[in-house]
């Protein structure tokens, strides 16, 4: 199982096992990890589940979809490592991706 | 035009009417809050349903909750050019406002203002608000029968409002005013004539360039300096600074408003909820977003098709007009579990249409859940109960989604 490491704004980590097949999103909610809202269930409708996603995993994680940035682009607070959760499938090659939870969903 | 050839639907049984002749957007069926079990026949029968004849004009209705996200995601066939209401503009008298516009002018003028209702503005905001919610309940007639829409709903929505705008406190009854007349017309009452209406908003636009104009090239943190200063909106034409101020007017006000009326009524008509909430107050945040599925303020919002889509089984052409009922949605047994029940402590409780989704998603919904928490929170120190003692009174709109009147008495603790 691939790990992922969420940190929290306050810096509190979390370490969980996720699920192939899974996405960043559900594995958060799936292991209660706070932070992440998911308003829409997933359908990259509602930018509550926004991540920053650590510098050096970003060339695997891969940038945003069209529909995913449209969503991205109305959040004042984005980054350019910003990304919505649940449009990143969890698969053995994110084995170790760490997010950055931002202080609060939009 | 159309009542003269339409049946009233208040007058028929939902489980009766010839599908084919159903019109939920009859007026009556809100005003007497009777539209529930037609909703419900459109989401087990046609849950793409078209009406193609009624007093806006011929339309279709989305019923089910994944029909709805799978309109609210496809802008590109949906538009929310020219407006996003059921009722057509009037060609004389047009009010372009972003949340009526496509991408990419959309985004441009919504990131303009945005940012005043984000998260980290708001950290800023909750004192004040606490301190005002204090000062507005502690005002209030113990021991008598008053109207609860207009001393709490009314007093507190627009005192919020007043501060995004930096508009002059004491004239804040303005904004409610300017509300009301945006969004109702001779036919809800609220003006004797269309021409009533219209001077009464160029007075508010009047009020607002005032505002503007000593606002130009200052630096502030409140909408009108924003719009003001910004490229992508200080070259608006009068027209569209009118459209947009009554966006953020109306989106202010008519919506918080009502789920904080919404709310008092839910909790007095499901006793073990009310009962749930004094013995655990932790759980105000959950219920406020139950609260906001429960009353969804906005009941629909409005498409345009602008290219032929296969919505539910049923061909939807370019031109034709397309209802989001968020209010059925909401209750779309579907989607979400027991859905006619008010559960405070309900699962996944967030997951409503009430703010809609995708790129028109409401900008203040975190605002809107601020002020009900904290309004929750004070009540919940002072106030055993906050009593329904009559009838309440229904705004008689298939758009606004509320109450001009709830008469209430209070209990302290």
């Amino acid at each position: 199982m691939p790990k992922i490491t969420y940190i929290e704004h306050d810096g509190t980590e979390h370490n969980i096992d996720a699920d192939v097949g899974s996405t960043v999103m559900n594995a958060a909610l799936d292991n209660l990890v706070p932070g992440i809202d998911a308003d829409c269930g997933g359908e990259c409708s509602c930018a509550t589940c926004h991540v920053m996603v650590a510098e050096n995993w970003m060339p695997k994680v891969g940038q945003p979809s069209e529909a995913e940035e449209s969503m991205l682009d109305l959040n004042p607070e984005r980054q350019s490592n910003s990304r919505l959760s649940c449009q990143i499938p969890v698969t053995d090659e994110l084995d170790g991706l760490v997010v950055q939870l931002p202080e609060f969903q939009f | 035009m159309a009542e003269a050839t339409q049946p009233l639907m208040v007058d028929l049984d939902p489980a009766e009417v010839p599908l084919e002749d159903i019109d939920v957007s009859q007026r009556e069926l809100w005003e007497q809050n009777k539209k529930y079990p037609f909703f419900k026949r459109l989401r087990d029968e046609a849950p793409v349903h078209y009406c193609k004849d009624s007093e806006f004009g011929a339309y279709w209705s989305v019923t089910r909750y994944e029909d709805i996200m799978e309109v609210e995601q496809n802008w590109q066939h949906f538009s929310s050019d020219p407006t996003i209401v059921i009722q057509d503009p009037e060609e004389d008298f047009q009010l372009p406002m972003f949340i009526a516009m496509d991408p990419p002018k959309h985004d441009d003028q919504r990131k303009t203002v945005q940012g005043v209702v984000a998260p980290a503005n708001l950290k800023n905001l909750e004192g004040t608000i606490r301190t005002r919610v204090q000062n507005i309940l502690d005002s209030l007639p113990v021991g008598e029968t008053f109207n609860w829409v207009d001393k709490v709903s009314i007093e507190l929505t627009t005192q919020m409002l007043a501060t995004l705008f930096d508009f002059p406190f004491e004239d804040r009854r303005k904004l409610t005013r300017w509300s009301d007349v945006a969004t109702g017309g001779p036919e809800t009452g609220v003006v004797e004539t269309e021409e009533q209406r219209r001077e009464e908003l160029y007075e508010c636009l009047a009020y607002f360039q005032n505002l503007w104009h000593e606002r130009v090239g200052k630096e502030g943190n409140d909408l009108i300096t924003m719009l003001a200063n910004s490229e992508a909106t200080k070259d608006m034409e009068p027209q569209e600074f009118l459209g947009n101020l009554v966006l953020l007017i109306v989106g202010g006000n008519d919506t918080t408003r009502n789920s904080i009326t919404g709310g008092v009524l839910a909790l007095n008509e499901n006793p073990g909820e009310y009962a749930k909430l004094r013995n655990d107050p932790t759980v105000i945040p959950n219920m406020v977003s139950e609260i906001i599925r429960w009353v969804t303020p906005l009941a629909h919002m409005r498409r345009t098709c602008v290219k032929d889509y296969e919505l539910g089984g049923q061909q939807i052409k370019a031109g034709d007009k397309v209802i989001m009922w968020y209010v059925s949605g909401n209750r779309d047994e579907r989607a979400i579990e027991n859905p006619d029940e008010f559960r405070i402590d309900r699962k996944r409780a967030r997951q409503h249409l009430s703010f809609g989704f995708g790129i028109h998603r409401c900008m203040g919904n975190r605002l809107g859940e601020m002020q009900l928490r904290i309004l929750w929170e004070e009540i919940q120190k002072r106030f055993h109960m906050v009593e329904v003692v009559g009838e309440p009174v229904r705004v008689p709109s298939n758009f606004v989604h509320g109450f001009v009147e709830l008469p209430v008495r209070l209990h302290p603790l």
